[in-house]
């Protein structure tokens, strides 16, 4: 079995892109696609990477990664954040609330493995 | 040494002495020593120039001649003074607090300070006083030739003329010297007042000293006095009623009017109480002075030889018995009068001439950068002085043209008549508000007219200005306008007919020139000021503060002066108090200090009154308050004008402020719209793109898989499609440019087609109807009316999470319109969210579904197009939405409107 991944998403289509992606990479893929129970996903899953949409229903993916990061056992896991909304003021909030790599839908599939394979090796 | 030389020699120690007198009183003055110098009985004898010659050596005169009647000259200004407390009082309150400085000064005051009825006032008080002048320079004359004439070792007469000159060129001196000093505000001359006080002295002690020799001397004791009085002819003198009331009252006006004895009544007054000692001194004074008349007179017409000018006796009887000491003392008294008389009225004059005449012109002329340099002062004095020598000229011009005959010895009361015009609008400006410049000037003018006409010019002599025919038959042979007949009053003594004709017409002009005409703004407020001299303080300018609210002077001062430079005044006074704050102490120091600014913007007059108004106590009322925001129409026209800009330019500044707020919030709108927009966008993309890239880059993917990934590109361009779909209708319903195709059909076979093509009835998701209601006939757009219906559905079965999911439809008929409440058993819509669920992509809870959000923001456009309505429902169990709808379609809004 390879690395964990915790995909959390709403768009059930979306992460059965993602899941099928990264699963024929190597990945153990799980899904989550609420918003205000997303730490307890994580923190039940241990995943040794979280691939975080920034839209869930419940809470904001800023809000989650916040508790993610002020949880010490995952301070340093990294995050991918997806975002659908491309403005640069999205990418600036992102980075200050402590991604560690950040992508605009729509993406190119190569783009997110790259991503992926980057982060696993930091 | 001679008696003439004596004399001379006796006179110019006099002179020395008045100088001396008048010089230490100016400087005692200036030294701040001038309490005792403004005694009230240095008042009450300065009150004695009245008696000039004309009454010292013409009182016998007037007794030799018509009895008794002398007795009214005095009996007149003792009326006045006994009655102070109605007329005098009130003039010398009015004078002080005005700062008047001369009849013709308050007369135009009081009419609104104007110029014109100044000039008049002075033209006719020059012309009626040029001749008492010259009377007592004959006097003077008169009296030293008396003396030459006794005197038998005179080798020479002295020139009567150069006389003249010499007493005219000295008088001028004195006078210029010290009435001339200072240019006082209040034009007060103590080292004047003095003098004439000194010389009051010694004209009564002259008079007395002669009685007393001519009762006990001459006639040997009061009893053979009063025995020679019974046996004169002075006893059997007629004494006509009219001709005494009538005298008696002109002396009385002429007390009042004539300008010396308003110089020294009211310009040199200090406070009304010597007013109340002069009351009764000043009648025991006059009293005095004439005890002696009547035995002077009858021992005179006894012992001088007959053809004796009776208006000598006072010097001739001492003369002819060898007393010389008391004929030069009686020469002194009789001096004295006269200089006294011509002193004071030549100040008064030269104020009059030089304030309203030369002045004026003089400004006119040199225009305003002679005012602001500073050489009014200087210029002032000059005229002053030029007035003086000029006025004292032309008494010594008209003695030498009239030749010094006889037409002199009726000159007091013919003066007495002519000032006596001033009287209505002096006690009119006085008592009367009414009263307006208008008839003060008619009311002078023609008063004056027929004393020119009707006394003044007769009295040269027949053919001596007025020629016989005239003076006979009238002009241009019109009987009725006979100088000394006027409209028929045949046989009048003249100067009752000219005192009678003059002042009727005089009165009744200015009565109606008043009630015909309509005072000015400046007229009423001194009027106000006049009528009510009493209302307020008798020091000009000194508020008693206390009373006055610092606020509201604030208010009226920011009127006035501009919100800053009052703001500035008033905290620059307070941080001088030491008060906190920025408002100061309404002291009087501030208040004066605040009427001078004031008075820079709106005049002296105007800003007095406005801080009377709110110091309170003051005379202005509210009328003349008004009055005085007319005259200032300008100014407050203005600021209000200023402050309509200034409104203007806040409401303009407002509405930007609220046009910017508005964009700035649509622009926020904008962005919101364009962000979510974008997010609707993209996850479909992001699924399309990511699927086609596995099909693309797999080619191991089963049949299923390959099949599965297609549909979900497939579902998930439809998604997209539709999105846009929705964007364009609520692009097309918003802007108004939706055409609705009318169609009439029941409700049920509507709701029918709706729950089919919102998915049906199934699945876990159960709808129920009450088919009996929906028999309704619907004209209406159907299809869109469908969409509202269908989108309703749709929402139910996907956001309704009770197990089963049960959806109501009901329908009814309320009045005129159709009712549709869709209501489901779900947990329904957070109270917060009810407000904004019919906004765009407005979802809640950021519930992933397929819709993008905008379903419910279409339905509200729809329905708004279909003149219905779309509401949530709250308090229901769960869900719930009212469609309403006018079944009348000629309710449906035209095409297009909003």
């Amino acid at each position: 079995m390879g690395k964990k991944v915790l995909v959390i998403e709403d768009e059930p289509n979306i992460i059965e892109a993602i899941s099928f992606l990264l699963s024929r990479d190597g990945w153990e893929v799980t899904t989550h696609a609420k918003g205000h129970d997303a730490m307890e996903a994580v923190r039940q899953r241990q995943p040794d990477l979280i691939i975080l949409d920034v839209m869930l229903p419940g809470k904001s993916g800023y809000d989650i990664l916040a508790e993610i990061r002020e949880d010490a056992a995952f301070a340093g896991t990294p995050v991918l954040m997806l975002t659908a909304r491309g403005q640069t003021r999205d990418r600036e909030q992102a980075e200050r609330a402590g991604a560690d790599h950040y992508m605009t839908k729509p993406f190119s599939n190569a783009d997110m493995l790259a991503a992926v394979r980057a982060l696993a090796r930091a | 040494m001679t008696v003439l030389n004596l004399l001379i020699l006796v006179c110019l120690s006099y002179v020395v002495l008045l100088f001396g007198v008048a010089f230490a009183a100016d400087r005692a003055a200036l030294a701040g020593r001038a309490s005792w110098l403004r005694s009230s009985v240095v008042y009450t004898l300065s009150l004695s120039i009245y008696c000039t010659a004309w009454t010292f050596y013409g009182a016998v005169g007037f007794a030799a001649r018509s009895g008794l009647e002398f007795v009214t000259i005095y009996l007149g200004p003792t009326l006045v003074m006994i009655g102070w407390w109605w007329t005098l009082r009130r003039l010398v309150r009015v004078g002080r607090s005005q700062r008047i400085t001369s009849i013709a000064d308050l007369i135009s005051s009081r009419y609104g300070k104007s110029n014109l009825l100044a000039v008049l006032v002075t033209v006719l008080a020059v012309v009626a006083t040029t001749p008492y002048i010259a009377l007592q320079l004959q006097s003077v004359t008169l009296s030293f030739a008396a003396f030459a004439e006794t005197d038998p070792t005179a080798t020479t007469l002295p020139d009567m003329q150069s006389t003249a000159l010499w007493v005219a060129a000295g008088l001028a001196l004195f006078t210029i010297l010290f009435g001339t000093r200072n240019l006082d505000a209040n034009e007060r001359h103590h080292g004047v007042v003095m003098a004439i006080a000194m010389e009051a002295v010694v004209k009564l002690f002259a008079l007395l000293a002669v009685g007393v020799f001519v009762v006990w001397g001459l006639s040997g004791g009061i009893g053979p006095t009063l025995e020679r009085i019974e046996a004169s002819a002075l006893a059997r003198f007629e004494v006509s009623g009219g001709r005494w009331i009538g005298l008696t009252m002109l002396s009385a006006m002429a007390f009042l009017t004539l300008p010396r004895m308003f110089q020294v009544l009211v310009v040199e007054n200090e406070a009304d109480e010597h007013l109340r000692t002069a009351a009764w001194a000043f009648p025991s004074y006059l009293m005095l002075m004439s005890l002696f008349v009547v035995p002077i007179a009858v021992v005179g017409l006894d012992m001088l030889p007959a053809g004796a000018n009776p208006d000598l006796f006072v010097l001739t009887l001492p003369l002819m018995e060898g007393r010389d000491g008391l004929a030069i003392l009686s020469f002194l008294g009789g001096f004295s009068s006269a200089t006294s008389m011509v002193i004071v009225a030549a100040i008064a004059l030269s104020t009059m001439v030089s304030n309203h005449v030369v002045m004026p012109l003089w400004l006119h002329y040199s225009g305003m950068a002679a005012v602001v340099s500073g050489d009014v002062r200087n210029v002032a004095l000059m005229t002053r002085r030029l007035s003086i020598a000029g006025v004292l000229f032309l008494g010594y011009v008209y003695f030498r043209v009239s030749g010094g005959g006889t037409a002199l010895a009726a000159i007091g009361l013919i003066a007495f008549v002519g000032v006596a015009q001033f009287l209505p609008a002096l006690m009119g400006g006085l008592f009367w508000r009414g009263a307006t410049r208008t008839g003060a000037l008619a009311g002078v003018l023609l008063g004056a007219a027929i004393w020119l006409y009707s006394l003044f010019l007769p009295s040269f002599g027949a053919s001596a200005l007025l020629p016989q025919a005239v003076l006979d038959q009238g002009p241009w042979g019109l009987g009725w306008l006979r100088p000394q007949a006027l409209f028929g009053a045949e046989g009048m003594d003249p100067v009752i007919h000219a005192l009678m004709w003059s002042l009727l017409l005089n009165v009744a002009a200015f009565i109606l020139g008043s009630l015909l005409s309509f005072p000015q703004p400046l007229e009423r407020l001194q009027g106000a000021q006049f009528v009510n001299a009493f209302d307020q303080p008798g020091a000009p300018g000194g508020w008693s503060g206390g009373m006055a609210q610092s606020e509201d002077l604030l208010t009226m001062a920011q009127r006035i002066m501009g919100a800053r430079e009052a703001q500035a005044l008033f905290a620059d006074a307070a941080r001088r108090q030491g008060v906190a704050g920025y408002l100061p102490e309404p002291s009087p120091d501030f208040l004066q200090e605040l009427e001078r600014a004031l008075a820079g913007s709106v005049g002296a007059a105007t800003a007095h009154a406005m801080i009377g108004q709110i110091v309170g106590g003051a005379a202005v009322s509210v009328e003349d308050l008004m009055a005085v925001a007319d005259e200032t129409a300008q100014i407050m026209e203005y600021s209000i004008q200023l402050e309509a800009q200034s409104q203007e330019l806040a409401r303009t500044a407002r509405q930007l402020r609220q046009a910017n707020e508005t964009l700035t919030q649509i622009s926020v709108q904008k962005d919101a719209f364009l962000s979510q927009i974008s997010h609707e966008l993209r996850t479909p993309m992001t699924s399309i793109r990511a699927f086609s890239e596995i099909l693309r880059d797999n080619q191991d993917l089963t049949p299923e898989e390959q099949s599965k990934y297609a549909s979900i590109i497939h579902d998930e361009t439809v998604r997209l499609t539709r999105l846009l779909d929705d964007l364009l209708d609520l692009s097309v319903l918003e802007n108004g440019q939706v055409d609705l195709n009318i169609q009439t059909g029941t409700l049920e076979a509507l709701l029918d087609r709706s729950v089919r093509a919102a998915g049906g009835d199934g699945d876990g998701f159960r709808i129920r109807r009450v088919r009996a209601d929906e028999q309704v006939e619907l004209t209406t757009d159907l299809d869109r009316l469908a969409q509202v219906f269908i989108n309703l559905i749709s929402n139910a079965r996907k956001y309704c999470d009770a197990k089963p999911a049960i959806l109501e439809i009901r329908a009814r008929l309320a009045e005129d319109r159709l009712v549709v409440d869709f209501v489901d058993n779900g947990s329904g819509i957070p109270t917060d969210k009810h407000a904004v669920i019919f906004e765009k992509f407005s979802r809640i809870g950021q519930t992933r579904a397929s819709g993008a959000g905008l379903g419910l923001a279409i339905c509200r456009e729809i329905m708004e197009r279909l003149g219905g309505d779309i509401a949530y429902l709250p308090g229901q169990k769960g869900g719930a939405f009212r469609v309403t709808l006018p079944l009348d379609a000629g309710r449906l809004p035209a095409r297009g409107a909003a």
